[in-house]
């Protein structure tokens, strides 16, 4: 009898010619290929953001984060060091932390009484020398042997990054020089959480990793900017990669605003732009570089965003083949006034669930999963601004953000 | 008619609007400055003030309309609402008003959720003829959303 061998699917997938310029739509259909992210790239050699250190402030704080489906707990020790661990006992793999926050001197297991340091290291089980003289753990048995599997941490600019891979660079090195200074821009001083919440989309995560880095659709399919001028693509701006294409700067700059021929037959710039409440949109200046407008994406799953005035951080994780959580936190700076407050309350109405300009973002991807459907050996055709992964200063309209996250994805993935 | 019964008109009125499809008349629940917002419950407890929608004004309100009739894109559905009796206190020159509520969306296709559940913490007072709300904050029970929120709660 012939005995069916395993076979590993993600790598019979042959990419199709054309490179960057086609992504075949099985990669957001195939369980085998996602079971295969979790391992070589949630698992290698990148960062994935965590949380932010806003969050851990005070000795004992933890907070639960995810890498991929791997669940992951992030504490602040009694000296003040930051330190992230897969939330999963060592003994028999139950959750350690069941709160999304929380404070505590130690971690300890509900199941048997495993207890932790907040570093994860093993401090003591339950029963070790049994009960009565009777039962109890081996002679040998070290407490040392076990612990919380630990992630690599580091911090840049308040965002808590952790990695699994011991290859994985530096942070600063991760990012490269040009999105280095761009978080350092938004992020650099001390700034604080406004509020957050989180919104279930119903598609594969890369489909909003593409999305978020898709400067073409922005102006067409959000027709609420284009329409009330808040950033069209005849606004200077452009794309920005890092070297590796993996990450991705898209910025424009409102007060350079200049009417193109290009724009009369696009529906939605046709549309009557009088708001009967404008002073929602006012803003003040907050750098002196003119640009009013950045979607910061870092491979894989994290987005710094500062539109207008509205400061926030996204970041998205795979819960499932066809199902994803989008969080959204707003953030502040902490000399903020009460009347700059206002208004960054005032823009979080352009992001978020409901956002003005986003909340399309919440079922078009579902679009593309649904309409691909059936159709897993076809591919899309992503050749907007050419075919090549580079920065293209003074035109968002291109996919080369979104041909850089590929071509970091199938570094990763040996695709 | 007692004001407990003229709040839960009120209540009635409101989710009947947003149900039926007239939105234009949502704005007409809220006195000029009125303000509407959803936040979660975990932002609300924490006292952080950014929600997931916020409108300062009834012109605000007529925005969002606006904007849902005419710029933003997103399958057709409609929703349920199952407002809960009021607990009111007076205060001021109006009335601090809470109660559940229950939403259900009902989708092109037929499929229907519990969108949403949670609280409405009112402040609602006389404005002319008529009870309006001078703050309508939905606290939603859960810090997430499924797809997108367009509609008002």
């Amino acid at each position: 009898m012939d005995i069916p061998v395993a076979r590993d699917r993600a790598s019979d997938l042959a990419w199709p010619q054309g490179g960057v310029t086609r992504v075949p739509f099985r990669v957001f259909a195939d369980p085998a290929i996602y079971a295969e992210e979790q391992r070589r790239l949630f698992r290698g050699p990148i960062w994935n953001f965590l949380c932010l250190e806003v969050e851990i402030l005070n000795p004992g704080d933890w907070r639960l984060a995810s890498v991929g489906e791997v669940p992951v707990v992030v504490t602040r020790d009694e000296h003040g060091a930051i330190h992230a661990m897969v939330n999963r006992c060592a003994h028999k793999g139950a959750l350690v932390c069941l709160q999304e926050r929380g404070n505590a001197k130690s971690l300890t297991c509900v199941y048997h009484s495993w207890s932790y340091d907040l570093a994860g290291r093993l401090q003591s089980v339950a029963f070790r020398h049994g009960v009565r003289g009777k039962g109890g753990m081996p002679e040998d048995f070290d407490t040392a042997q076990h612990r919380l599997e630990p992630l690599r941490v580091e911090v840049f600019c308040g965002l808590v990054f952790g990695t699994f891979s011991d290859a994985t660079v530096p942070v600063e090195d991760y990012l490269g020089t040009t999105m280095a200074r761009m978080i350092r821009r938004n992020l650099g001083r001390p700034h604080r959480l406004l509020g957050m919440h989180s919104q279930i989309i119903h598609n594969n995560w890369k489909l909003y990793a593409e999305n978020v880095r898709d400067s073409y659709h922005a102006t067409l399919l959000h027709t609420f900017y284009t329409t009330f001028k808040v950033n069209r693509l005849d606004m200077d701006g452009g794309m920005l990669l890092s070297d590796d294409g993996r990450h991705s700067i898209s910025y424009a700059k409102r007060g350079t605003l200049q009417q193109s021929e290009e724009y009369r037959n696009v529906h939605s710039a046709q549309y009557d732009s009088a708001l009967a409440a404008p002073q929602f949109l006012d803003t003040w200046t907050e750098f002196d570089d003119g640009v009013t407008h950045c979607i910061q994406t870092i491979f894989p799953t994290l987005v710094v965003q500062l539109t207008l005035n509205s400061l926030a951080v996204r970041f998205f994780t795979p819960r499932g083949l066809d199902r994803t959580e989008l969080f959204w936190i707003y953030l502040g700076y902490q000399d903020d006034n009460e009347q700059q407050t206002r208004q960054r309350l005032m823009q979080s109405n352009l992001t978020g669930a409901a956002g003005l300009v986003s909340l399309e973002d919440g079922c078009i991807n579902e679009f593309v999963q649904r309409g691909t459907r059936g159709s897993e050996d076809r591919n899309a055709f992503l050749e907007m601004g050419g075919r090549d992964v580079a920065s293209s200063d003074g035109s968002r309209a291109t996919e080369t953000g979104i041909r850089g996250f590929w071509q970091g994805y199938r570094e990763l993935m040996g695709l | 008619m007692t004001v407990r019964e003229a709040i839960e008109d009120l209540f009635a009125d409101y989710a009947e609007a947003i149900d039926d499809g007239a939105l234009e008349r949502w704005p007409g629940f809220f006195t000029e400055d009125g303000e509407y917002q959803i936040i979660t419950r975990e932002s609300h407890d924490a006292g952080l003030p950014i929600g997931i929608l916020y409108c300062g004004s009834r012109a605000m309100m007529e925005d969002r309309v606006r904007a849902l009739r005419t710029a933003n894109i997103y399958e057709p559905h409609s929703y349920r609402h199952l407002p809960g009796p009021p607990r009111l206190a007076v205060q001021g020159d109006g009335f601090v008003v809470r109660s559940n509520f229950c939403v259900f969306r009902i989708a092109q296709d037929g499929d229907t959720v519990t969108f949403a559940t949670g609280r409405y913490l009112d402040r609602i007072v006389r404005d002319g003829d008529a009870l309006r709300f001078r703050s309508r904050r939905v606290v939603l029970d859960s810090r997430r959303i499924d797809t997108l929120l367009v509609l008002p709660l």
